[in-house]
Parts: C-alpha cells; structure tokens; sequence
C-alpha cells in the first residue's frame, strides 16, 4: 500500500488533488481511496487530505500517519504544522515552492532522503502560465507522478479532464505536464 | 459499473435507480451530499417521475415522506445527529404506521457540546423506533443496502435506516461498483403499499389506539422486526444472485475459525478491525470479528452462533450509553445468555476522534491477556480528565467543562 498526504490551506484544492489521484490510481486497476481531514474548515487554515493506493481491496479507515509521500501545497506550513510527521524514511517529497529547500530551511532534512524523492516546484507559478490562476493542483500531481513513479502522466492527464473536461482541463493538464517534465528532469 | 466515486455519490445515484417517487431534503452534515446529488439527478431529468421537496426542517422532512408514503408513493429522505433528533416523533410516526420509508443517516455526534464528526450516537438514540437499521461496513455495502432497504421496507412495511458513517464513508472517494437501472429494475419491483390514503376511497390512518389494543399493534410491529430477521438474509441471497456481490444479510464473520478473542462493532469500523484481525492472527493470535450489519432487528441466535466457541468478546462502540457503558454490549450480552463468555466494551471514535489499528491492537491484546477492563475507553487523555476533575474539586463555580478542557489543550500544558 503507498499513502500520501497532501498538506494545504482551506480553498487551495487539497481535497480535489487526493480525489484526482485515486481517480489516476482508479483508471489504471488500482485500488485507491482518497478522504479529507474531516471538519468545518475555513478559507486559509491548514488542511490535510490522504489518498491510499493499493493492488487490493484497501479497508483500514484511519487517517494517513505514516505516509509513503508528502505533497505540500503551501511552503507557509513547513514551519507551522508538523507536515513531515511519521513521514517514511525513504518516502517522498513535493513541495510547492520555487525557493531551494536551504531558503525553506529544511535542507538539513531533506539530506536524509534519496535526492530523486525530493522535489520542489513552481507549481503556481506553473498554474499560472497555464490556467491563469494560481491552483497548483494540476502541476504537484504531475510532479508527484513523476517523481513517485505510483502513476503514469497519462492517468493523471485522464483524471483532469474527467473532472474539468474541456479548455480548463486541457489548460491544468498542460501545467502537470510541464511539471511532470520538470521533476522528471530534476 | 466500477466507478471511483465519493460515496455520498454513489448513494445518490443508486437512490434515484431506486425510483423514488418523493424526496424530502433538509441539509445536515455530514449527510448534505447525498440529498444534493439526488436534487441535481431530479433536475437534470436522470430520476424522472420523481418530487424533490425542499422543506423547513427534518421534522417537516420525514413527515412530509410521511405523507407521501401514505398516498402510495416510493419516499426517501437523509439526516444525520440533531437532524434525526429533530424528527423523532415523527420516525416514531412511520414505524409505527407501518409506512417503508427508506432513510440515509450519515452516522454523526449529537451535542452538547456540538460536533459535526462521526461516531453512532443519532441512530443510536432512535435504535427502538420500531425502524430496522442496517449498518454499512464500506461504501459498496451502503450502495447495496439502499437497494436492499427499499425492498425489504416494501416486504414488510416497515421503514428501514441505512446508516453510513459521516465523513469515513460519506466524504470518502473509493472503488465503487454502482448498479445499473436495469440491474436494479431487475430486483427492486414497483412499489404496491398495503396501504393507501386515497379520496375515491376513503379510510383513516393514525387512529388513536387505547390500552384495548396498543399492546397487540406494538406486537405485531415486534413481530414485523422478527420476520426481518428472516428476510434480511434472503433478500442479501437474492441481490447476491443478481449482482454477483455478497453484501447486506445479518453479520459479517471475518476469519471466526477457532477464534478464542472475538471483536463485534458496526460499521466502518470493520474495515480497520479485520486488518488488525489479519495482522494479530499473523503472530499466531487466535482471534476474528464480526461485523453486525442488522442492528435491528437485533440478530440473537446469528450472533450467539458465530460467537460460539469464543473465549472472550469484545465490541468496539462508536457510541455511549451514560451510566451503562455501551449499547451494543447489551444486545451482545442478551445474545450470549446460554453461553458464559465475558463481554467487554472498548468505547472508541467518539466525536470523529480516529480509531487507529495501533490502539486497536493494544486494547485487544490486553483483553488477550485478561487484562482488558469491563468498559474501556480507547486512547482516554487521562492527564485531561485528572485536570479538570481536580479543577472543577478545587472551586463551586467551575464553569463549563468542555471550553475548560479546551482551553487547557490550546495552551499546550
């Protein structure tokens, strides 16, 4: 089983991003099964959201605690919310942001991971270029595809288009693929 | 057909396969989902031949699926907590007119103080109303069991809840295999009440009843409960043949074979339980579970026979009876009468707090070892509760203890 837990603020689309990737997971035969940090949260707090991926039927209930994968959407909570607790030691690790991990003083934590599991990305900077607003959904599902090896580009890409079919999907599936291309390459 | 889907989703859409002819939607969280999905499924044409009454509140709710139900229609409603409280007399109503309402309850804590997340507290309060209660482990059973409620209501018209945990499955997006209108068309036949409030033909329903009789009606509606007890396991055969899927019946035994520790709970809490099942029995433990998916009628000689053999029981209860300890505990023990094995109750995932397989796992193997209180409450802050007693021993005007509690927590002591 590999679990990821995605880490926001209320109205940047954490809840979308873990349904997206079960979606991805879904398409492809797998197991999957997303589910937010459940309560009445407001516009900004910080918001958590998990998805499960499995080859079969996944029937645990309990919130991720112990992830294979971190994806964070906001580098505002690295130093506010314990993001990185019970985080696997060989996990993974996207975040958003274009600063350098010793700009988002975590450079001495990040060493301790294999460097092609560590990642961060522009991925609103990316939103921006191609959707025009600043929703990084789309480019960290790229960038965890590509860095996590979990799913094919091609799934995520469906996964988009099935939940913002035409011109806005195309536009979120052009920001994931040139994330995809980015991490793939970093 | 398989569809990764919120579960709020599925539920909706199969609801409208069942051809409601009457929808009465008021919002509650966690349940607001389902009655906007089945709204929008009206709107767009998908569930024709269908009213979608927006009311007031959830005493108007029912007792407007009340009415309809009486005038011969196919009715549906969802509520959850508060919601359900508020249309108490009237659940009362329909079970005790023998109206097959189907009703979703998105399992959820009723306050003081107010919470919004899971646990079985609602359906709980409203277990003896004369409805039967079907308890969904995953989001394909609580898919399966609309189906199933629908028929079985009309059977025996008897109004059924289907209750679904808030937020676990409702909010949860999974694999769901979502029947087809012919599939369901196949094995949901068009509703013929026993019953019907019609103009041309005029009769009463709901006449005041006095001791002379009160005593028969309540009987035969107990009775009603104990033919569902029959009914419950055949219709489940029936769906299995028609869709291939085992889900619904009595209980659900997981891996019972010689098991000396048993564990009984409802719902989705099943699914965490059987992992641990697995994972305990991987280091040679002799133990199994039994998910309980009729809570009423309460299945006695089912449960005392899966339970035979067992040294010990424990039921996980996502609710609690003040005083007692836990509900479901109480049926169990009536079920084991005849068999002297001791009965514990682990209260757990109250208020949506998470039920890990972690304390899971340690309160079992304590009870594997007789070290397992009587009624014991799972990942208890004990510092808190020894805080605030103490705080509360020390001064007469102590204030409210939930904001005392919180605070205490807010400020990291």
């Amino acid at each position: 089983m590999f679990q990821t837990r995605i880490h926001g603020r209320g109205g940047q689309g954490v809840v979308t991003a873990a349904e997206l990737l079960s979606v991805a997971a879904f398409l492809e035969g797998r197991h999957a099964q997303a589910f937010p940090s459940f309560g009445s949260e407001r516009m900004g707090a910080p918001v958590m959201s998990f998805c499960r991926i499995d080859d079969k039927e996944i029937r645990l209930r309990e919130p991720v605690q112990k992830p294979d994968a971190l994806i964070i959407q906001d580098p505002t909570l690295l130093h506010s919310v314990d993001v990185f607790g019970g985080l696997n030691p060989n996990g993974y690790i996207l975040i958003n942001s274009r600063r350098r991990f010793d700009e988002l003083g975590i450079a001495e934590f990040v060493a301790g991971f294999p460097a092609h599991h560590v990642c961060d990305l522009g991925a609103t900077e990316l939103a921006m270029k191609h959707v025009g607003r600043p929703l990084p959904n789309a480019a960290l599902l790229g960038g965890f595809a590509a860095i996590s090896g979990q799913l094919h580009m091609d799934s995520v890409a469906q996964a988009i288009m099935q939940k913002f079919p035409g011109p806005v999907g195309e536009a979120n599936v052009a920001a994931a693929r040139e994330a995809y291309d980015i991490a793939a390459n970093s | 057909m398989l569809k990764q889907l919120e579960g709020s989703v599925a539920i909706a859409e199969t609801v409208a396969y069942c051809r409601p002819e009457v929808v009465c939607a008021y919002p509650i969280t966690p349940q607001t989902h389902i009655v906007e999905g089945v709204g929008a499924l009206v709107k767009s044409g998908v569930l024709s031949n269908c009213e979608f009454i927006n009311v007031e509140s959830e005493f108007a709710a029912l007792s407007v699926a009340i009415g309809a139900s009486a005038a011969g229609a196919r009715a549906y409603t969802a509520t959850a907590s508060q919601g359900l409280l508020f249309m108490a007399e009237a659940v009362y109503n329909a079970a005790g007119l023998g109206l097959p309402i189907v009703m979703t309850i998105g399992n959820r804590a009723i306050g003081a103080p107010i919470n919004i997340w899971n646990d079985h507290s609602d359906s709980m309060a409203l277990k003896d109303a004369g409805w039967i209660q079907l308890f969904a482990e995953s989001n394909q059973e609580a898919v399966d069991l609309h189906i199933q409620a629908f028929r079985l209501a009309e059977e025996l018209s008897c109004p059924v809840m289907v209750c679904v945990d808030g937020f676990i499955l409702t909010h949860a997006y999974e694999r769901i295999d979502v029947p087809t209108q012919e599939e369901v068309d196949a094995f949901l036949p068009p509703f013929e009440p026993v019953q019907v409030l019609d103009p041309t033909e005029p009769y009463s329903i709901g006449a005041m009843v006095g001791p002379e009789a009160f005593t028969e009606v309540r009987y035969l509606g107990h009775q009603k409960q104990l033919q569902a007890l029959h009914l419950i396991p055949e219709i489940a055969k029936v769906f299995q043949d028609v869709f291939g899927r085992e889900t619904g019946g009595l209980v659900h035994p997981y891996r019972t074979e010689n098991a000396e520790t048993m564990i009984v709970a409802l719902g989705s809490i099943n699914g965490t339980i059987k992992d641990v099942v697995d994972a305990m029995r991987e280091s040679g433990t002799a133990i199994g579970s039994i998910g309980v998916c009729s809570f009423r009628p309460f299945p006695l000689e089912a449960l005392a026979k899966a339970l035979d053999g067992a040294k010990r029981v424990i039921v996980v209860e996502k609710s609690l009876a003040p005083g007692l300890g836990g509900m479901l505990t109480s049926d169990v023990r009536m079920s084991l009468l005849r068999q002297a094995i001791p009965v514990h109750t682990v209260i757990a995932g109250l208020g949506g707090r998470p039920v890990t397989g972690v304390s899971l796992t340690a309160a079992f193997e304590l009870a594997v070892n007789d070290q397992l209180e009587d009624v014991h409450f799972l990942d208890l802050d004990h510092a808190a509760i020894e805080h605030e007693v103490e705080r509360s021993r020390l001064t007469r005007k102590s204030g409210p203890t939930a904001e005392n509690i919180l605070r205490r927590l807010g400020s990291g002591v």
